[in-house]
């Protein structure tokens, strides 16, 4: 019999026994739902957790520094690169080299300075960091009050809301999540006063050598006025090097003030110095998986690196158990409906035994018979695929409207914590087709042996 | 495999034909030992009372079982050497079915019950339908294509089966009681139009009934069967198409 007949035979047949055969594929569907509600969540928690990585910054920074300060992140970077003497000075013709190389988004200096701050009279003493004006489109600043910098050279400071719970004198108890919102009310639009050190370049004393030209500056003690703009939640802990400090200004603002920087003392003596040189860099690489290719070019160019590049790996694994988990428990319910299949089925054996007879008995081969039953177990497995998949994408809908309603009562923003990829509508259907497949093999082939003697004597 | 045994100029030929069964500690012995032969075109009745072995009989020339030992070679080929698949091809091209009870698929409509064979055979959507109507025209239900079998009467459930065990165009009609859920009339209808098929198409047919006067009425040589053995056969002077050609 040709494929599009026996189709055709098989859905008329599944037809007349609509609620039977119904109930057998809603019994598929619920069990492809509860495969592709596991996995869609498993794969959207996943998700979730990448994106949030991926906001710290962690997997697609690379910390630059100089050989010159001695203080390498890796023994073997200093064993085997040249001697931190003849080692190039990481100043601003090193970050438009750095920032000329393939896969690199951006590359800017570490500005930081521990400063007074002052506000409603009472001093504040904290880590200022220089912000690239870059990172309002990265997303680092999600769920911010405020705005961010309306310039690159705007007076004008993010602040980090342990700062700014300071600021107004409170203290969050220990286990306990301020509300941001709650927090910035009160400061945004309000100033601070800040004093630093400015550097600025003297001329040589008469007599010096060349060599210590530039080199020589006074430090003047100044103030500006800061206008808060913004207080963000980014955790001061995390290992975003601008994250450590808790006042935000804009990058370019920091390096037009100047601010006399820890590095500045050391490049006094530095024998190769006549330009400002920078602490430490970073670069921002343009996809995770480029950051070891950006790393080794930086590191050919004679200068130290550091970067979390396998962490990503260990969370991929973790993910991948989990999602092999929730697929097996998914599965579980596939198995119990496989059993109703191979029920119904055979059901539909022992009624339409007459019914086989009679087609063996005007010319159907055992080819045919059993190719009709499978059709009958394949096609349920394709309406309840289908269906399933609609199931389970609804369920895994609500479960995150669901989650959301309850983090917005949380006060949190909300999440994406559920997705379903192509991959998984097709796996999914592809697997509920072979499951019914399976199920249908042992009465297809019992259908198939019938005897028609004994077939057609059947009442 | 090659299943022709020689050029046997029979239609059907069984030697020595034997179908026994084991229930518990009894052997039934339902065919035991027949020969026969059955020319091309003839038009056989197999008589004997319930339970002579006649069906049996007619279930192995029909291929749907296979005999315990002997042979049935039906058109040079025997059956007892061929595979299920082998089987199921000759059911689906050489011989045709008629039962008692029509045996029609009661999901389906008369036109689907009667191209159902031509599903097995894979003939073209296209060119089923025609042939299915076409044949259900012939046996004169043309208008009734679409009812399904419940919503006729006996006597067109018959000719409806009629029509689809001979869409294939079979050599060989093998009719199981065919009259017996009709009234007379009815039965007589069925039976004109197998007769025509059998005159005009040159179709062999072996006729199993009880009836003996039906059979003398249409069939040209009675067998009759007892306890699963060949006891009598008997030919009657009914002028055959052949013979009535000769005869003007």
């Amino acid at each position: 019999m040709k494929f599009y007949d026996v189709t055709e035979l098989a859905v008329r047949n599944l037809r007349e026994s609509i609620l039977r055969n119904s109930l057998t594929t809603v019994g598929i569907s619920v069990g492809v739902a509860s495969l592709v509600a596991m996995l869609s969540l498993g794969i959207g928690l996943q998700q979730l957790a990448n994106r949030r990585l991926q906001k710290s910054g962690l997997f697609d920074t690379v910390v630059v520094t100089s050989r010159r300060d001695l203080r390498g992140f890796n023994r073997e970077q200093e064993e085997n690169g040249p001697t931190p003497a003849e080692s190039p000075a990481l100043d601003d013709a090193a970050r438009q080299k750095i920032q000329q190389l393939p896969d690199v988004a951006e590359a800017f200096p570490d500005i930081r300075f521990v400063t007074d701050l002052r506000f409603d009279e009472k001093p504040h003493l904290t880590m200022v960091s220089g912000m690239p004006f870059s990172a309002k489109n990265n997303d680092a600043f999600d769920g911010m009050q405020g705005s961010f910098f309306s310039s690159e050279t705007g007076y004008e400071a993010i602040l980090q809301k342990s700062f700014a719970e300071e600021l107004l004198g409170k203290k969050s108890k220990f286990g306990e999540e301020a509300n941001v919102a709650e927090i910035a009310k009160p400061l945004l639009g309000k100033t601070l006063t800040m004093r630093y050190a400015e550097r600025t370049a003297t001329t040589p004393a008469p007599g010096a050598s060349d060599s210590s030209a530039g080199t020589a500056y006074s430090v003047i003690s100044r103030e500006v006025t800061l206008k808060i703009v913004g207080v963000s939640d980014l955790d001061p802990d995390s290992l975003r090097a601008q994250a450590r400090a808790r006042v935000f200004i804009p990058l370019k603002l920091a390096q037009d003030l100047h601010v006399m920087q820890p590095s500045d003392l050391r490049d006094t003596t530095n024998v190769v110095a006549g330009k400002p040189a920078y602490t430490s860099m970073q670069v921002r690489v343009n996809n995770p998986k480029n950051v070891q290719t950006v790393e080794d070019a930086i590191k050919k160019m004679g200068y130290n690196t550091f970067s979390i590049v396998d962490a990503t790996r260990s969370m991929r694994q973790f993910f991948a158990v989990l999602d092999l988990f929730l697929g097996i428990f998914g599965s579980l319910a596939l198995a119990v409906a496989s059993i109703g299949i191979i029920n119904t089925l055979v059901m539909a054996i022992l009624e339409r035994r007459r019914e086989i007879g009679i087609m063996k008995a005007i010319g159907a081969s055992d080819t045919d018979v059993r190719g009709l039953f499978f059709a009958e177990a394949g096609a349920m497995g394709v309406f309840g695929g289908f269906l399933g998949v609609a199931l389970g994408w609804t369920i895994g809908r609500v479960i995150n409207v669901g989650t959301n309603v309850y983090l917005k009562r949380q006060h949190f923003p909300p999440e994406q914590i559920w997705f379903v990829p192509w991959w998984l509508v097709l796996g999914a259907i592809v697997f509920a087709i072979v499951v019914s497949l399976v199920s249908g093999l042992y009465p297809a082939s019992r259908a198939a042996q019938l005897d028609p003697v004994q077939a057609l004597r059947y009442e | 495999m090659s299943v022709t045994t020689s050029n046997c100029p029979s239609a059907v030929e069984t030697s020595d034909l034997c179908r026994h069964h084991q229930m518990g500690d009894a052997l039934i012995r339902a065919v035991d030992g027949i020969s026969l032969r059955i020319q091309p075109g003839e038009f056989v009745a197999l008589l004997g009372t319930s339970g002579s072995g006649k069906s049996s009989l007619l279930n192995l020339i029909a291929g749907l079982d296979r005999p315990t030992s002997g042979q049935v070679v039906v058109h040079g080929q025997d059956l007892a050497k061929m595979s299920r698949q082998q089987l199921a091809k000759y059911r689906l091209q050489t011989a045709g079915m008629v039962f008692q009870s029509f045996n029609l698929i009661p999901s389906m409509t008369l036109l689907e019950n009667v191209e159902l064979p031509l599903r097995f055979a894979e003939v073209e959507r296209g060119q089923r339908d025609g042939l299915a109507r076409q044949a259900l025209d012939r046996v004169g239900l043309g208008a009734r294509v679409r009812h399904r079998p419940t919503e006729l009467s006996g006597g067109e459930q018959q000719r409806a089966s009629l029509a689809r065990a001979l869409i294939n165009q079979p050599r060989l009609l093998l009719a199981d009681e065919p009259t017996g859920n009709l009234d007379s009339h009815t039965g007589t209808e069925v039976m004109s139009f197998i007769r025509e098929f059998n005159e005009s198409m040159g179709m062999t047919v072996v006729m199993v009934t009880h009836e003996r006067a039906l059979a003398e009425r249409y069939a040209k040589r009675l067998i009759f069967l007892a306890d699963g053995k060949l006891v009598k056969m008997e030919s009657l002077e009914i002028a055959t198409p052949a013979s009535r050609g000769a005869e003007s």
